[in-house]
């Protein structure tokens, strides 16, 4: 398939005899042997599926290549060999789904209502085979809706016995919650949804929030693992039997049931490993130390995303951009050596010229041109004020329309483009390119989005549709004619940043920035560098801390381009991405930095409980207390002879809906120690959910191996604490037996809530919001997690969630990551569709100051009248809403073209 | 560490394997940050896993 020739018109899928399994779709559907894999698909080319191509397997049929109108097809192509120099590579392979076939107990093979979790997630999907109509699998011809659903968790994970996967997959949990949500949603009819579960492991950002939404919303969580599950064959559906935690053996029928199918390696990325000599654990995951997360053995690889172990969308992001960060770091001396600058024509001056509008109405294959009439909207164009060239187009986003469309502007002489078709969310700045590689000023362009406001909107109304794309068209071109060309500023900027935060992911973001060639200053409130990771012992795998600190520090300190203020904090901001003035203040005074871009990393602290006699008796400590008494080879751990951990002090309860993530993992270490230094003593755990996420459950396998105890408490139950003498009485209720047993410890250790630190001043002068529990907010929580939402300030460590220390160091470098793609721009452009008040017309009344969501507009005090500051605007036109007087003109947006604009809805 | 390869001519630039949400990902900031990329992907299309979920939490925003 030649992809520069293929404009994806479909008629060679259409055409192509041969069906094979959809796997995109799961194997839930057909598809042809020449195929685009979804819709969206990116680049948007047929592809030909060599195994099942009849005329590549046999050498007969041959039909796509006859039809094909562009001549893309080339059955001759071969395979061949490409090689390129590159300066280091990164490995993101992905993962596979656990597939159950091999568990027969869960009948995944035998009954069409057993599916896995990605294949629920297709039928959800409103792209998938039922169009996100919830269907039940063995009833979708005849539309049969489920009424129970039921999901298992734990396929293929946590369990040596069966799959061989000790691991925890991570995000299973959320998974099914968020699956269990949406298909309520979807669902016409009350959709009883359960949920068996081992340990609910919702540990990230917001997550036990929506847990708790879900159970208030009725979706019900069954603490019980699933011993099997039997198609009855009758209208009863599969039956579930189960051993609840009393031991009693329960029994519930379903219509469908999903497998939460965990994470495993894909042979491929093994073999790939291998070629590489990339180390591997045993699991199959890229062998790498928490303290350098995205590194493999090989120097110059480097790997990121769940290759790396089990893990969310946020997290494989974040070392997805720590990835690049390390990539590029001994090579940054290269930087811009081998990239290409765009080149373009000369603008063009047409603000003397009479409005000349092209018009391109694009067909999106079927999507439109399936509902809309497309060649009754081009001849209705053809009539509208200022239109000198219309025409359509199956794909108007196709290369081959670009090219088209930059010739047609120089025949035609256009100086207006309107393009009628999908969304400018997604489409606008690749025809605003074209425009720009025409030599037509970019803002000289309207779209009109006859798809998703109308043929996705009314497909069942052809008539209405097509009356509706005429609309839209009028409406962008009426607009069109009033558009002016607008200018955009190249500032300089200050190729350093600031680093706000002395700790591991401090540091580790100063590092990285400073070896990729930025000065950068770090302030640090206390006497020394190190913060919490001074005090941490070991990291998950067992690795000493203090070395690495202590390493880290020196680095930091030595580095020549890191300048260090101890003792100092922010105390005032001034300024926008890439010319920001902060002031740090110090016992010496204050001090003017001038910088680029700032990386927030101020960490969080440990809460001092209030309950289980803290404080008020020696035998109780926190976490980080007794790392101190374990370090400090303190007689008192030896000693012990009972040491009871009570879990989620101040954690998951009302007060704190969330979960601090780093507890559990931290008190088995501390338990495992103990367990270590005097085998003899008898050591519990009084938890919740265990949630030792990911290869962490090794840990928790370790611990209950060496005899550690293990018991669950409920937040309506709470462990009671009483003094007795030296020791404290712990009282609790173990749901096994259900029976009260109390443990009179010599140590009790407290893992206390991680709270955030008390910054709600510097995140205000970095404009960065917190979220209800304290932390800081980033811009999107899945796909830009540790960018703040203002341009040039980005987020790490601790200070933006709990997380524990390889998370921390991956979160660190990714900020620094970000950083770059700022620090190494040539300038930074301002302007465009930006607000542009004219103070003659300027009262002064101070309505828009107020609305500016970004802080932009300032009032001029000596003239009395409000000054937008172009770097900071975003365009939102709030003030042009808010002004009494119509003053602020939105650029691209102004008052009259938005009445023109209403005035050419309403002139049908 | 040493840098593979030592004629600065090829040094600045990147092979990523794998082009799901962290192949796309660390593309675009290495790409960003001056560096020419190679995205090798195994399938026709790019998006990989992400690209089959139905909606993510807890925007409920659509993976594509």
């Amino acid at each position: 398939m030649d992809t520069e020739k293929c404009i994806a018109c479909g008629l060679c899928a259409e055409k192509c005899p041969k069906k094979v399994t959809d796997l995109f779709n799961e194997g839930l559907i057909k598809r042809k042997a020449i195929y685009v894999p979804y819709a969206q698909a990116v680049p948007l080319k047929y592809a030909i599926d060599p195994e099942s191509c009849i005329y590549l397997q046999k050498g007969k049929c041959g039909a796509c290549e006859k039809l094909c109108p562009s001549g893309a097809i080339n059955f001759k192509d071969r395979e061949s060999v490409i090689e390129r120099e590159v300066g280091s590579v990164i490995l993101a392979p992905g993962f596979r789904s656990y597939d159950p076939s091999g568990l027969d107990f869960y009948a995944y093979d035998r009954s069409a209502d057993v599916v896995t979790a990605p294949e629920f997630e297709r039928m959800l999907s409103a792209g998938g085979p039922t169009a996100g109509h919830l269907l039940k699998p063995s009833g979708r011809a005849q539309g049969i809706e489920p009424e129970k659903i039921a999901w298992i968790q734990c396929v293929g994970s946590r369990d040596q016995n069966r799959c061989g996967h000790e691991y925890c997959s991570a995000v299973c949990c959320m998974f099914a919650v968020k699956q269990a949500v949406i298909a309520r949603e979807h669902s016409r009819r009350p959709l009883d949804c359960a949920i068996f579960f081992m340990d609910l492991r919702t540990q990230g950002k917001d997550f036990d929030r929506y847990v708790d939404r879900a159970k208030k919303d009725g979706v019900r969580f069954v603490r019980a693992r699933v011993h099997s599950i039997e198609p009855t064959g009758s209208e009863d559906g599969l039956r579930l039997r189960y051993a609840l935690e009393d031991g009693s053996l329960a029994e519930e029928a379903f219509d469908v049931v999903v497998l939460s199918t965990g994470l495993e390696i894909d042979p491929g990325a093994k073999t790939l490993a291998d070629r590489l000599t990339v180390d591997l654990d045993a699991d199959g995951f890229v062998k790498a130390s928490p303290l350098s997360p995205v590194c493999t053995s090989v120097p110059g690889i480097y790997a990121c995303g769940a290759f790396t172990g089990p893990k969310d969308i946020p997290h494989s992001v974040m070392e997805a951009s720590a990835a690049a960060s390390a990539a590029t770091e001994k090579i940054a001396a290269a930087r811009h050596t081998r990239t290409r600058a765009v080149q373009r024509p000369e603008q063009i001056d047409v603000r003397q010229e009479n409005p000349r509008i092209g018009v391109f109405v694009c067909n999106c294959g079927i999507n439109i041109g399936g509902v809309v009439r497309v060649p009754e909207v081009v001849r209705f164009a053809e009539t509208l004020p200022s239109v000198v060239y219309v025409e359509e187009n199956l794909f108007t986003c196709s290369q081959d329309t670009q090219d088209k469309i930059v010739d047609i502007i120089r025949e035609k002489r256009l100086n207006r483009v309107v393009v009628a078709a999908c969304t400018p969310r997604t489409h606008e700045s690749l025809f605003q390119e074209t425009m720009a590689g025409a030599g037509l000023n970019k803002y000289l362009f309207e779209m009109a989005n006859i798809r998703n406001h109308d043929s996705w909107v009314h497909a069942n109304d052809p008539d209405a549709a097509t009356k509706k794309a005429k609309d839209l068209v009028r409406m962008a071109v009426v607009k069109a004619a009033l558009l002016r060309p607008l200018d955009e500023d190249q500032l300089p900027l200050t190729r350093t940043a600031l680093v706000v935060g002395g700790g591991i992911a401090g540091m580790t973001a100063a590092l990285c920035l400073a070896e990729q060639g930025y000065p950068v200053d770090l302030v640090e409130r206390s006497d020394r560098l190190g913060g919490h990771g001074r005090r941490l012992l070991e990291t998950g795998a067992g690795e000493p801390m203090a070395p690495f600190v202590e390493g880290l520090a020196e680095r930091v300190v030595n580095h020549p381009d890191i300048r260090v203020h101890l003792e100092s904090s922010v105390t005032a901001v001034e300024g926008f991405v890439g010319n920001f003035n902060t002031t740090v203040t110090s016992a010496d005074g204050a001090a003017a930095i001038e910088h680029g871009v700032a990386v927030l990393a101020t960490g969080a602290a440990e809460s001092r409980p209030a309950e289980y006699l803290y404080g008020e008796h020696p035998a109780v400590v926190t976490s980080l207390e007794l790392d101190d008494l374990i370090a400090g080879e303190s007689g008192k751990v030896s000693a012990a002879s009972d040491v009871l951990f009570v879990q989620c002090v101040g954690s998951r309860d009302d007060e704190r809906p969330y979960c601090s993530k780093v507890c559990c993992t931290h008190s088995i270490q501390s338990a495992l120690k103990i367990k270590r230094r005097n085998p003899e003593a008898n050591v519990f755990v009084l938890y919740r959910d265990i949630r030792t996420y990911g290869q962490r459950e090794t840990l928790y396998n370790q611990a209950r191996k060496s005899g550690v105890h293990f018991f669950r408490y409920s937040l309506a139950n709470k462990p009671n604490v009483s003094a007795n003498g030296k020791k404290v009485r712990v009282e609790f209720i173990d749901p096994l037996l259900d029976r009260r047993f109390f443990v009179d410890a010599d140590l009790l250790c407290l893992a206390s809530a991680i709270v955030p630190r008390r910054n709600e001043e510097l995140a205000q002068m970095f404009k960065v919001p917190t979220d209800a529990d304290g932390w800081l907010l980033e811009a999107h929580q899945k796909l830009r997690p540790v960018d703040a939402a203002t341009d040039g300030v980005f987020l790490c460590g601790m200070a933006h969630y709990p997380k524990p220390v390889d998370e921390s160091i991956a979160q660190a470098k990714a900020a620094a990551a970000r950083a770059a793609t700022y620090l190494s721009m040539e300038a930074i452009s301002v302007g465009g569709i930006v607000s542009v008040i004219d103070e003659r017309d300027c009262t002064g009344c101070g309505a828009c100051v107020a609305v500016c969501p970004y802080s932009a507009i300032t009032m001029d005090q000596s003239r009395k009248t409000a000054v937008v500051n172009p770097a900071l605007c975003k365009g939102c036109g709030a003030c042009a809403a808010a002004c009494p007087s119509e003053t602020p003109k939105l650029m691209g947006f102004t008052h009259a073209q938005l009445y023109a604009q209403i005035k050419g809805a309403l002139a049908a | 560490m040493e840098v593979i390869g030592s004629d600065t001519e090829f040094q600045g630039s990147v092979l990523v394997v794998g082009g799901g949400i962290a192949g796309m990902q660390a593309a675009m900031d290495a790409a960003n940050a001056g560096f020419f990329v190679h995205l090798v992907e195994r399938s026709p299309a790019i998006g990989g896993i992400m690209a089959r979920l139905d909606k993510t939490f807890p925007t409920n925003d659509c993976s594509m």
